[in-house]
């Protein structure tokens, strides 16, 4: 039985737990529909045309987790952002942990999919929001169709969150293979700010793969400061759809740090709904073995006077793969556009690769956009100034290497977390070189 | 009277194309549909050799095979394969020795079009090879071409008296079933361009071929080969324009260039199929397939204006397959009313040291989509490969669209690649500088908009570079002064 043959049945299972007048409903069936006939999606297919999901259909992964394991939060704290006080919403091999998370009804709401979706109280919201900003591709589809856990995150008009908001998926390994779909759904009301940090990490070397699909709704002027880590063991892959709905005057940024797991593939998606939005996409890729990271953003400019800025930058060592497929989309009515996207890849090494593709939809005259994108090493000459001064190759290249990624890295807005994700670059580069500021 | 932009997109609606005129020279055309019958047919025609006949019949049972292709950012009505005429000739003389025997009405054509021989012969020293509905009318400057050994050609004069060369290269560069339209090609191609240039020879004038779409009803599938031997050099150069007519013609050629050790070839390109009338009715589709094969220390040079054809398809490429081998592209492709255009180039870095440069403008106007269609591929022996590539589009009014669809791929830690790509209007800004300067807003706009396209206008060969200002004139009329 093929692995899309047994999603189908167990979509069947799962529908009989599944309440039949729910306006959910017809969601799901639709959606599982659309994945029978679609189906995974393969190279032929101009968006994966770089990377193919075959060897990661193989595995028998258990669609739903049959045993529950405890994890014990010494084990894991160092998965936090444990410095400083943050909500938790916390996961484990799908099934909410209410041990290690930190949740609130406190004026705003940081809690669970599953209730949202069964509680009266979150109709509207859920009514209003679900699956509207999401695109009916296979892979949401499907996460569609079996959406019952995820992050419910809703903020109410002014409230300006007062600590980060982490969301983090644990898998245990008590399957041989694990199939994962967490649903998330963040709503930012009017003037809202909130900061959101989002984590997949497995905890052991059995085979992972998490469909996740993000929905962010930008309601007017609301500020958004998003950052996925993704630096999981080499058994797990990701695939992660994140959808953006802006409102007008709002800021929505998403950092992406791709360090680890086996194929990470990241459907980014802006859509730009009202005037003076302006949207932030940016990224560090640093790859070893036989990684693969694919980043596929679209920003789509429906509105006049908007702004994106794209910034990525990927290093990519030994065998490992990097793609690059940016798509920036101005609609004939979305006049004084400024549309900005930056691609810098360095390859490390003799077998590593690159595929870039940025692309450029243009349907408006009166815009501003260009792309630029490069791929080279290093300078030899900044190497060797750093070399006559007593700089070891591995330091200088290391220090190259943080100078190279630092455009991204600077406009953390986390100070701990910036912390973080350099000591993760220092250790992925194998330094012990402190880039504290 | 102030002059603005949107007396220039009047101005560009009004426009009419000038080269169609339909010339009335009596001609001998196949009836419609296509069989192996029919590529038989213009085989035995073409008085070709079995080989050929063969090598015709085996393309048509690929193509049979094949799909058309439906990748590309444009949109047409396909043509219909069955209702196109596959070989038109002039029909008074096949051949000609000398100019006087020409076909009176003929030279009228060549008149109109610009292009009067007699004083290309005296002035611009060009070699020129004349192609109306596929047959080759014309080759001047033969003897003189013939002393230096180079052999300049119609291609099926060619098949004719260099079978084994011809043998031995038709088909290296693009293969039969290399694509849709190149393997259509190969089964019914009625004419075309032969070049073989010798060893250590330089072309010493520039080879040139013009095309030209007269009769109704027929399709033009012409094929050039152009073999440049060791360390000689060519520049080639090529012209287009057809009637205009309500249906849409099919024009589906194949250019295959070779470059061997040292060798250099500058091929450059004007386009200007009729692109149908100012509500998109009519036009040619232009699918053409084109590359060069670069060996060691070789190079191939691509310059293209495209102003006319109502849906273009054709990305001139280059293998550079030996060590140190360059490659490069220049573009500016000119869309307006309905016009479609998914134009650009491939570099394939095989070899070491090889280097290549894209530079792509594209400027639209009316309602016309304007592509930008390219792939640079590093693959992993090309060490210390280079590749810069810049590509800007100019839209001017905000019914039309530009777009850019580049693929980069490398496989290797040494190469170096850069590509930027930017889309723009005329500035208001420039606009008010000029005028602040006394330069009223035409002669602004036509100073901005030449130049945008400066960089590629300048590797055009003289001769050619007026011509295609002449056309950018035509096709933004009221822009370029």
């Amino acid at each position: 039985m093929s692995f899309k043959d047994k999603l189908l049945s167990s979509y069947i299972a799962l529908e009989d737990y599944l309440e039949f007048d729910s306006p959910l409903h017809d969601v799901r069936s639709n959606a599982i529909k659309i994945f029978e006939e679609k189906g995974f999606p393969t190279k032929k297919e101009e968006d994966w045309k770089y990377t193919s999901l075959n060897s990661l259909l193989k595995p028998d992964y258990s669609v739903f987790s049959n045993k529950e394991k405890h994890v014990e939060l010494q084990d894991v704290r160092k998965y936090f952002l444990h410095e400083i006080d943050t909500y938790k919403l916390v996961f484990v091999d799908g099934v909410y942990s209410s041990f290690l998370s930190e949740t609130t009804h406190d004026t705003l709401d940081v809690c669970l999919m599953s209730a949202a979706m069964n509680k009266s109280k979150y109709k509207p919201v859920i009514e209003a929001y679900f699956n509207k900003v999401a695109k009916s591709d296979s892979l949401t589809a499907l996460n569609t169709a079996f959406t019952k856990e995820g992050a419910y995150i809703h903020i109410p008009a002014h409230k300006e969150v007062e600590k980060p908001i982490e969301i983090i998926n644990f898998s245990t390994g008590n399957e041989a293979a694990m199939f994962l779909q967490p649903r998330n759904l963040i709503v930012v009301g009017e003037n809202a700010h909130v900061q959101i940090i989002e984590r997949h990490q497995s905890l052991s070397s059995n085979a992972v793969l998490t469909n996740s699909v993000t929905e962010i709704f930008a309601e007017k002027r609301a500020y958004v400061d998003y950052y996925k880590i993704q630096n999981d063991v080499e058994t797990a892959s990701l695939i992660d759809n994140t959808y953006i709905s802006q409102e007008r005057d709002t800021v929505c940024r998403v950092h992406t740090f791709s360090f680890g797991g086996n194929l990470v593939r990241n459907n980014l998606n802006y859509y730009q709904n009202g005037e003076h939005c302006d949207s932030t996409l940016k990224g560090i890729t640093i790859l070893k073995g036989k990684q693969h990271v694919d980043h596929n953003t679209l920003v789509h400019h429906k509105s006049p006077n908007c702004e994106s800025h794209q910034d990525y930058k990927g290093l990519y060592g030994e065998s490992s793969i990097g793609v690059f497929n940016g798509k920036i989309l101005v609609d004939k009515d979305a006049q004084k556009i400024d549309a900005y996207q930056q691609n810098d890849n360095i390859l490390i090494d003799d077998k590593a690769t690159i595929n870039a593709k940025p692309q450029l939809e243009i349907f408006a005259d009166d815009v501003k956009c260009s792309h630029g994108c490069t791929i080279g090493q290093f300078d030899e000459d900044a190497l060797f100034y750093l070399r006559s001064r007593g700089i070891g190759i591995k330091e200088a290249r290391a220090l190259l290497m943080y100078a190279f990624a630092n455009t991204v890295l600077e406009s953390v807005k986390i100070p701990e977390l910036k912390v973080r994700i350099n000591k993760l670059i220092a250790n992925k580069i194998g330094v012990s070189l402190g880039f504290e500021h | 009277m102030k002059y603005t932009e949107d007396d220039l997109k009047k101005e560009l609606e009004t426009k009419e194309y000038e080269y169609g005129f339909y010339t009335d020279i009596e001609s001998d055309t196949f009836p419609v549909g296509l069989n192996e019958d029919v590529v038989r047919a213009i085989s035995k025609k073409k008085e070709e050799p079995e080989w050929m006949t063969e090598w015709r019949l085996e393309s048509f049972r690929y193509w049979l095979t094949m799909e058309e292709p439906e990748w590309g950012n444009v949109h047409y009505e396909k043509p219909d394969f069955q209702a196109i005429s596959y070989y038109s000739a002039p029909n008074s003389k096949p051949k000609y020795d000398s100019l006087d025997e020409v076909d009176p009405e003929l030279l009228d054509t060549f008149k109109r079009l610009g292009i009067s021989m007699d004083e290309q012969k005296k002035l611009a020293g060009v070699a020129m090879d004349v192609v109306i509905d596929s047959v080759s009318v014309a080759t001047t400057f033969k003897k003189n071409l013939e002393e230096k050994g180079i052999i300049f050609m119609s291609i099926s004069e060619a098949i004719q008296k260099h079978p084994d060369l011809v043998k031995k290269y038709l088909g290296t560069v693009v293969p039969q079933r290399d694509n849709f339209y190149a393997a259509l090609n190969s089964a019914v191609f009625s004419d075309g361009s032969f070049c073989y240039i010798p060893k250590g020879v330089r072309c010493p004038m520039e080879l040139s071929t013009y095309f030209r779409i007269n009769q109704a009803g027929t399709g033009q599938f012409e094929r050039t080969l152009l073999i440049a031997d060791e360390d000689s050099y060519v520049s080639y150069l090529e012209g287009c324009t057809a009637p205009s007519r309500d249906e849409n013609q099919l024009h589906a050629a194949v250019v295959e260039l070779i470059a061997m050790d040292g060798a250099e070839i500058k091929y450059s390109t004007v386009q200007n199929w009729y692109p149908g009338d100012k509500n998109g009715k009519g036009g040619v589709y232009n699918f053409v397939t084109k590359r060069g094969i670069c060996e060691k220390n070789a190079k191939i040079s691509w310059t293209q204006v495209e102003t006319g054809s109502a849906v273009t398809w054709k990305y001139p490429s280059c293998i550079l397959k030996g060590d140190n081998s360059i490659g490069e592209f220049y573009s500016i492709a000119v869309t307006n009313d309905y016009q479609q255009a998914d134009t650009g180039t491939k570099m394939i870095h095989i070899g070491k040291n090889t280097r290549s440069t894209i530079i792509s403008k594209g400027i639209s106007a009316g309602k016309s989509q304007n592509s930008y269609r390219g792939l640079v591929r590093i693959l992993p022996n090309a060490d210390n490969a280079r590749n810069f590539s810049q590509c800007d589009s100019l839209l001017m009014g905000n019914a039309c669209g530009a777009h850019t669809f580049p693929y980069i791929e490398s496989k290797n830690k040494t190469a170096q690649i850069e590509h930027e790509a930017t889309t723009s209007k005329i500035g208001e800004d420039q606009i008010f500088y000029c005028n602040q300067r006394g330069i009223n807003t035409e002669k602004a706009i036509a100073l901005i908009v030449n130049g945008f396209g400066k960089e590629v206008l300048n590797k055009l060969p003289m001769e050619f570079a007026i011509e295609a200002q002449k056309l950018l004139e035509i096709s933004l009329e009221g822009s370029v002064g």
